[in-house]
């Protein structure tokens, strides 16, 4: 289609437009993604094919070894305890969690307001500061053992401090929020008839709970859990803060590995490791939620 | 005749707002009525109110069951209401296929699993969705889906079908077949159906009577003809089918109106300010010198409609023009003088109402 003066118009010229729009909002947060992580990514793999150098860096010589050394045992062990206590942070993270997105769904919308306000409001403490807390009111003199104490349910103090467990809580009261607002928004749009549906053909509260409510917020539960297991397996603080050096995670093995003893291609074998099983969490996520929700064909 | 469902004195409010003042229906065994009304009228918190998601603050609401014996609903929840609610939005499960979803409320019965096999796949046969079965709501189309959540509750065989404007989300000429297909199926199944709807076509072709509800409260209740040529009041008369509305003073068989009286339907029950109704098709219109003649007018408009007529007449006095529904071609053209009659039975006199003809200030004088 040609206008009166000549220039081309209709569909290739508007598509180019819409393409061109398009660039100028994708632009930035595309160019920031690719500098910032696509490349440092990059950047990992290629140098976990590499030799060491002796002060840190790479030599380039081509190697397998570094994927070799990461199925030995004491690796494979950091990476089973790591895994391990992430998976408890996660499902415990989902049990507080997911009754707390419920009860929130359930508020008038000024409280509803309020209460997610109160969830992310850990967030405008700094993480250090918060994790120092945690030594506080764990150690053998700190609150926790001395109420245990007065109140005559234990003898002595526990050694709370420096165990797995301690770990635990630590992860799961930074990371609870990732959980709670993902199972929020699922939750809320989850449409009320579709419960009053279940209602009306017979089924209890419970009941419809177990059928809709939960099935439809399974993506979003999920997610929440991706939000929590992925920083919990990566976290080199709390490990060493309120695991005092004795419980090595992941990612403490990772911050080793390039900052102490300076072998980088191997601290970038593990990184690698730790994205691909994200890679494999979020592939999980979209296949189940897309057999949830079915294929969306035709919209009403 | 005993009813089936019985609402009787039943209130709501919200705030402010009376949502349902004093509504009492009886609706009869194996009977297709409508709760008709514009938005906000009432109708639909009436029916969420006998599946039980609104409760009533006053009046109670009792069905009666198999063996005769009432049950109130109200004591109810709405898992254990022996009534089945279809949805304006179907609300499908989404994450269940065709099957499953019909299948879930008679699972929810503890019925066998052969039992329910056996009846789903009678239900969707009926509804013409047999080959659709394992599809998921997102693949169908939207009249697929207004089936798919018919069979859902018809398939639990309830006493009581309610309907919330089951085809006011499919498109028109999808809307025309559902509308057969809705009727054909009430008779098949033998179940009372109480439909929800604002559209008074809709109403006046598939219920055997119709409940005109106007701000929580109950118009009038009559079969689909009487409605149309026996309004109640003057929001029915205004709210169902087109016409004229003429205010005046009513006096014996008649309207004290334009300097003269206009007969009317006798004998006439009201006294004081009132209004006729004249329907356009028992309008006639006559020559401006023929002695059967109520009024005189001048004709402003005609709309020819292939079968018929819309001629839209002037009348000094009066200010929206008299309309006049004519078979065939218009036989008058614009500025032509002509006479306006009728025969006395087909105009109906209504007591004035206060304020719902405000719409209208021409009515108003």
């Amino acid at each position: 289609m040609t206008s009166p003066d000549g220039r081309t118009s209709g569909r290739g010229a508007s598509r180019r437009r819409a393409l061109s729009a398009r660039a100028v909002f994708a632009g930035p947060g595309l160019l920031y993604a690719t500098l910032f992580m696509t490349l440092p990514l990059l950047l990992i793999l290629v140098y976990s094919f590499f030799t060491r150098g002796r002060f840190g860096g790479v030599v380039w010589e081509f190697t397998l070894d570094n994927y070799g050394r990461a199925f030995e045992p004491v690796y494979v062990k950091v990476f089973g305890t790591s895994i391990a206590i992430a998976a408890a942070t996660t499902v415990l993270a989902l049990l507080l969690g997911y009754p707390t997105a419920y009860a929130i769904t359930r508020l008038s919308p000024r409280w509803r307001t309020v209460a997610l306000i109160l969830v992310v409001l850990p967030f405008w403490t700094n993480f250090l500061i918060r994790t120092y807390a945690w030594i506080i009111l764990l150690n053998s003199e700190g609150p926790v053992n001395t109420a245990l104490v007065d109140l005559g349910i234990i003898g002595a103090p526990l050694g709370l401090l420096y165990t797995p467990g301690a770990v635990i809580v630590g992860l799961l009261y930074a990371y609870l929020p990732l959980v709670v607002l993902p199972v929020y928004a699922s939750l809320e749009r989850v449409d009320r008839q579709l419960v009053e549906a279940a209602s009306n053909l017979g089924a209890s509260r419970t009941r419809a709970f177990f059928d809709v409510t939960l099935p439809l917020t399974l993506p979003g539960a999920m997610i929440g859990a991706i939000f929590v297991f992925v920083p919990s397996l990566g976290n080199f603080v709390v490990p060493e803060l309120l695991g005092g050096g004795k419980t090595v995670m992941v990612g403490n093995l990772i911050r080793d590995q390039f900052l102490e003893a300076r072998d980088w291609p191997f601290g970038s074998v593990i990184a690698l490791f730790v994205v691909a099983l994200l890679v494999v969490l979020f592939a999980l996520q979209a296949y189940i939620s897309r057999r949830i929700n079915g294929r969306q064909v035709s919209r009403a | 005749m005993t009813s089936l469902l019985r609402i009787d004195h039943v209130s709501k409010a919200y705030g402010s707002t009376q949502a349902l003042d004093d509504v009492s229906i009886d609706i009869r065994p194996n009977e297709f009525f409508a709760l008709l009304g514009p938005s906000g009228c009432g109708k639909t918190t009436l029916l969420r109110s006998i599946a039980g998601f609104e409760d009533p603050d006053a009046g109670s609401i009792t069905v009666t069951d198999a063996s005769g014996g009432q049950t109130d609903l109200l004591v109810l929840p709405p898992n254990r209401r022996p009534v089945n609610l279809m949805f304006q939005s179907y609300a499908l499960f989404p994450h269940m296929n065709v099957r499953r979803n019909v299948a879930y409320g008679l699972e929810r019965e503890g019925l066998s699993k052969d039992e329910i096999a056996a009846r789903v796949d009678e239900v969707l046969a009926t509804v013409g969705l047999a080959d659709r079965a394992k599809a998921r709501p997102a693949q169908l189309s939207g009249g697929q889906r207004q089936r798919v959540a018919l069979a859902r509750a018809i398939v639990k065989r309830p006493r009581l079908l309610l309907l919330d404007e089951p085809l006011s989300a499919l498109d028109r000429k999808v809307r025309a077949e559902m509308q057969l297909e809705l009727k054909r199926l009430q008779h098949e199944v033998g179940i009372t159906f109480v439909v929800v709807t604002h559209d008074q076509e809709e109403a006046m072709s598939m219920a055997d009577r119709i409940a005109v509800m106007h701000h929580g409260r109950v118009q009038q209740i009559d079969d689909p003809v009487t409605l149309y040529s026996r309004p109640a009041n003057v929001f029915v008369a205004d709210f169902i089918g087109s016409g004229t509305l003429i205010p005046g003073i009513a006096e014996g068989a008649g309207l004290s109106a334009l300097g003269r009286v206009l007969p009317c339907h006798a004998p006439a029950p009201v006294a004081g300010p009132a209004v006729v109704m004249l329907r356009p098709e028992s309008t006639h219109l006559t020559s401006i010198d023929d002695a059967s003649r109520l009024l005189d007018g001048t004709v402003v408009e005609t709309h020819f409609y292939g079968g018929s007529t819309i001629t839209s007449v002037r009348v000094s006095g009066l200010q929206p023009p008299v309309v006049v529904r004519t078979a065939g071609a218009p036989r008058h053209s614009v500025g032509e003088q002509v006479g306006i009659s009728w025969a006395p039975a087909d105009a109906v006199l209504l007591a004035a109402d206060d304020g719902t003809l405000a719409a209208d200030p021409g009515a108003a004088v």
